[in-house]
């Protein structure tokens, strides 16, 4: 099982013997899903907090087969292959049970982010980790006072010597409770405006004085966390970036993280679905065929649309990747994949319901009242990883060019700034 | 279009663009719609010299691409079409030609071939007949067996540049099931008659077809490919249909968003209204994911991909319908002049609205696309 593939070998550079060199190892290796069972996160995540620990004997797997990393630099434990080779490889281990939970936030948005920001040190120290299914990570930026106003976290950490102390809270932080480090923003400088007072922190999650409470779903999903700070120490070298220059980091941080959630980020891991019926599509023919709709030419078009709209979501990513490296589109453009996303998302609940019908609402199987509970969260697609009017936002703004909005707080100090309650 | 085209692909673009710009503005467009005329022969000669209708079709005819893939280099021309909704042949003739340098008997189709290459002659794709929707593999015109040739009955409809074109590809059903012919407009027994169009320059007719006795020769493929055939015919030509429309909405867009910036309300632009900038966001969205799928057809087409009939229904059903969701926001962002004559997004709109519709609805492609999926 941990026998290297010569991922380091001379021809690995070109993805079609990357692609073989998968295929037979994940046959070899990985374990299968049932047949039939579905492969999403989804799926996944309703099975409990056992998905934890075996996610990371799952990366670990797959560091020992020379597979974990793919896109990361060689030096930080990764292959410092490229997202031709990251994509071959998604595509090979459709069918292959894989760590998604580690996909998002932990590889796309905090790894990328310590790739792209953090000291040569705390790269040595935590990627490594990463890649090895050892450290799990994640973010800590939200606060309880607002979500789309990131730049406003009241959160405190108040220098003492060589360490930080913090107090306050975060939430919406997925999987707090089984994660190792998080990427913490707290404020610094109450007299700096506020993008110009805060400072980024890799922080320990499980410490004296921080408490974390689960947060449970509509649909039963209590994978979201709230955390609570109570003079919580913090090693002044785990600072990332410059103190009080933590919106630099912050910023990078959410350009992977649209990225993410877009779909556009070449850290993602896991099977994409099969080319031919996207993930979306294929459990819904069958539930069209086990409902005695396939005749029924309104439920065909839905159903086709559906289909369209996973479709045509992969070919944006597509293309807006390639704008993005031609610099043909400015980097806020990856909001245009999580708008994108989250319409779809959307859509597809809608089309779920409209097919199921009454099967969504009552069902001896659960499987019609599984898309029920899609629809019931079908909100949390334009929400999560930055609200879809916050994209909307970004694309007028800084895509588009258009005047920003009026904002109270522009170079006030932080102190000064007006707060609800 | 893609945002990795080739040096050459880039120059063609510009020359193709300067000719269009320099020869056919909307100044002109709209001289010829007054006129009642849908192109000039001379034009299309001279754009097409630039290697519109070439590109597609095989080496062994003289064609010759650019990148490689011809199709997706015909669709820069289309595009470049689009925005300055051009008039001319562009679809048909390069339908044709493609489908008759594909034929088995693509030898007996050389004098048409090196006359739509050489762009002396004109050929259009009659799929559609009266009073029904988009079911371009069964059609109601008959060819019957008449000696050693055939002779066609039946009625064609909404033909793209009816009126101009010197050859028809019919699709009939034959001795054998699904046939394929080409007829000359100047053959006996073919009626040509304009019908009123949306779209200011490109023009539909009917062509009325009465016992049109044809040789065998003007046979195109046997029954046992012509569905093929067809649906080959349909990639070629949503390809080039949607790369057009996307043409046409990125201009509209940008003299959109040009407007937003330059048109003031309230001592404020347009473009600094949230409930407008939203707008604008949501319409670039459909934009690029309408550039995008529209690109992925094109490739698929050209590569000869397995997927390259899904991909054409799947980028149809939703460039057709986003393309006019984009235009009609922008009327509405123009205001009341969005819905004059004098201004020019009702011809972009006319254009979108006739591509939208035609080869295929959205909603028709959809369920072409359920077929396809095996729903």
């Amino acid at each position: 099982m941990t026998e290297h593939v010569t991922a380091t070998g001379a021809d690995v550079a070109d993805v079609e013997s990357f692609r073989l060199q998968a295929r037979a190892w994940l046959a070899e290796n990985m374990p299968r899903l049932v047949p039939g069972e579905s492969d999403s996160l989804e799926a996944m995540m309703m099975r409990g907090d056992d998905i934890w620990p075996r996610a990371r004997e799952l990366q670990r797997m797959l560091y020992d087969g020379g597979f974990a990393g793919i896109c990361f630099p060689r030096e930080y434990g990764g292959l410092g292959l490229t997202p031709a080779h990251q994509h071959a490889f998604n595509e090979e281990c459709t069918g292959y049970e894989m760590p998604l939970v580690l996909n998002t936030p932990t590889f796309s948005i905090c790894g990328a982010t310590v790739l792209d920001m953090a000291s040569e040190e705390q790269k040595r120290q935590h990627l490594p980790a990463v890649i090895r299914g050892e450290e799990i990570m994640v973010q800590f930026l939200s606060e309880p006072r607002g979500g789309s106003d990131l730049a406003g976290v009241t959160t405190r950490a108040t220098r003492d010597g060589d360490v930080f102390i913090l107090n306050g809270s975060k939430i919406w932080s997925s999987g707090a409770y089984a994660a190792d480090w998080a990427l913490c923003l707290a404020r610094t400088d109450w007299e700096a405006p506020k993008h110009r007072g805060m400072t980024m922190f890799l922080l320990k999650v499980h410490q004296p004085g921080i408490d974390i409470k689960r947060i449970k779903q509509v649909n039963g999903n209590n994978e979201f966390c709230q955390e609570f700070f109570d003079d919580v120490v913090v090693p002044a070298s785990d600072v990332v970036g410059e103190v009080n220059g933590g919106w630099a980091v912050a910023s990078r941080q959410l350009f992977h993280e649209r990225n993410a959630v877009g779909g556009g980020s070449p850290y993602v891991s896991g099977a994409i679905g099969t080319p031919r019926r996207g993930p979306g599509t294929h459990t819904l023919i069958d539930m069209i065929r086990a409902t005695g709709q396939s005749d029924d030419v309104y439920v065909r078009e839905l159903a086709a649309e559906a289909h369209a709209i996973v479709r045509v979501q992969q070919q944006l990513i597509s293309r807006v990747t390639d704008g993005m490296r031609t610099q043909q589109l400015p980097p806020p453009a990856a909001a245009i994949m999580r708008l994108y996303a989250g319409q779809a998302s959307t859509r597809l609940a809608e089309i779920g319901v409209e097919i199921l019908g009454s099967h969504a609402a009552a069902s001896d199987d659960g499987q019609g009242v599984g898309y029920g509970q899609a629809f019931l969260m079908r909100q949390a697609g334009s929400l999560g990883g930055g609200s879809t009017e916050m994209s909307r936002n970004i694309i007028s703004e800084r895509v588009l060019g258009m005047p920003r909005e009026f904002a109270a707080d522009r170079d006030v100090p932080f102190s000064q700034v007006r707060q609800g309650r | 279009m893609d945002f990795d085209l080739t040096a050459d692909q880039k120059l063609f673009r510009a020359t193709t663009r300067e000719f269009l710009d320099k020869e056919m503005p909307l100044t002109r467009v709209r001289e010829l719609a007054d006129l009642g005329i849908g192109f000039e022969a001379d034009w299309w000669k001279r754009g097409s010299e630039l290697g519109w209708n070439s590109m597609i079709v095989g080496p062994d005819w003289g064609g010759d691409s650019i990148s490689g893939e011809g199709l997706v280099d015909t669709c820069i021309v289309a595009e470049e079409m689009g925005r300055l909704v051009s008039p001319g042949p562009l679809l048909g003739a390069n339908v044709v030609a493609a489908t008759l340098g594909e034929a088995a008997n693509a030898a007996d189709h050389a004098d048409v071939i090196a006359a739509l290459m050489a762009d002396e002659a004109v050929a259009s794709w009659a799929v559609y007949e009266p009073a029904r929707g988009w079911s371009p593999l069964t059609p109601a015109v008959r060819a019957t067996a008449d000696g050693s040739g055939y002779v066609l009955s039946g009625v064609k409809d909404r033909v793209d540049c009816g009126d101009q074109a010197d050859y028809f590809l019919v699709t009939a059903a034959g001795p054998d099931g699904l046939a394929q012919f080409v007829v000359p407009a100047a053959a006996p027994g073919v009626t040509v008659t304009a019908e009123q169009s949306l779209d200011l320059v490109r023009r539909y007719a009917r062509v009325d077809l009465d016992g049109v006795r044809l040789p065998a020769t003007s046979f195109v493929s046997p029954a046992e490919t012509a569905e093929a055939a067809v649906n080959r015919q349909i990639q070629i030509a949503v390809a080039l249909q949607c790369a057009e429309t996307a043409g046409a909405v990125s201009r509209v867009f940008e003299f959109t968003v040009q407007w937003a910036f330059d048109r003031y309300s309230f001592g404020r632009p347009l473009a600094s209204y949230q409930a407008l900038k939203h707008r604008f966001a949501d319409m670039k969205l459909w934009l690029e994911a309408g550039a995008a799928t529209a690109s992925a057809a094109a490739h698929a087409a050209a590569q000869r991909c397995a997927e390259a009939d899904e991909l054409a229904s799947v980028a149809k059903s939703y460039v057709g319908q986003r393309a006019t969701d984009i235009i009609q926001d922008c009327v509405q962002m123009h205001g009341g002049i969005g819905v004059t004559w004098e201004h020019d997004i009702h011809l972009y709109l006319r254009r979108a609205t006739v591509n939208r519709t035609m080869f295929g609805t959205p909603s028709e492609h959809r369920r072409r696309l359920a077929d396809i999926l095996g729903v």
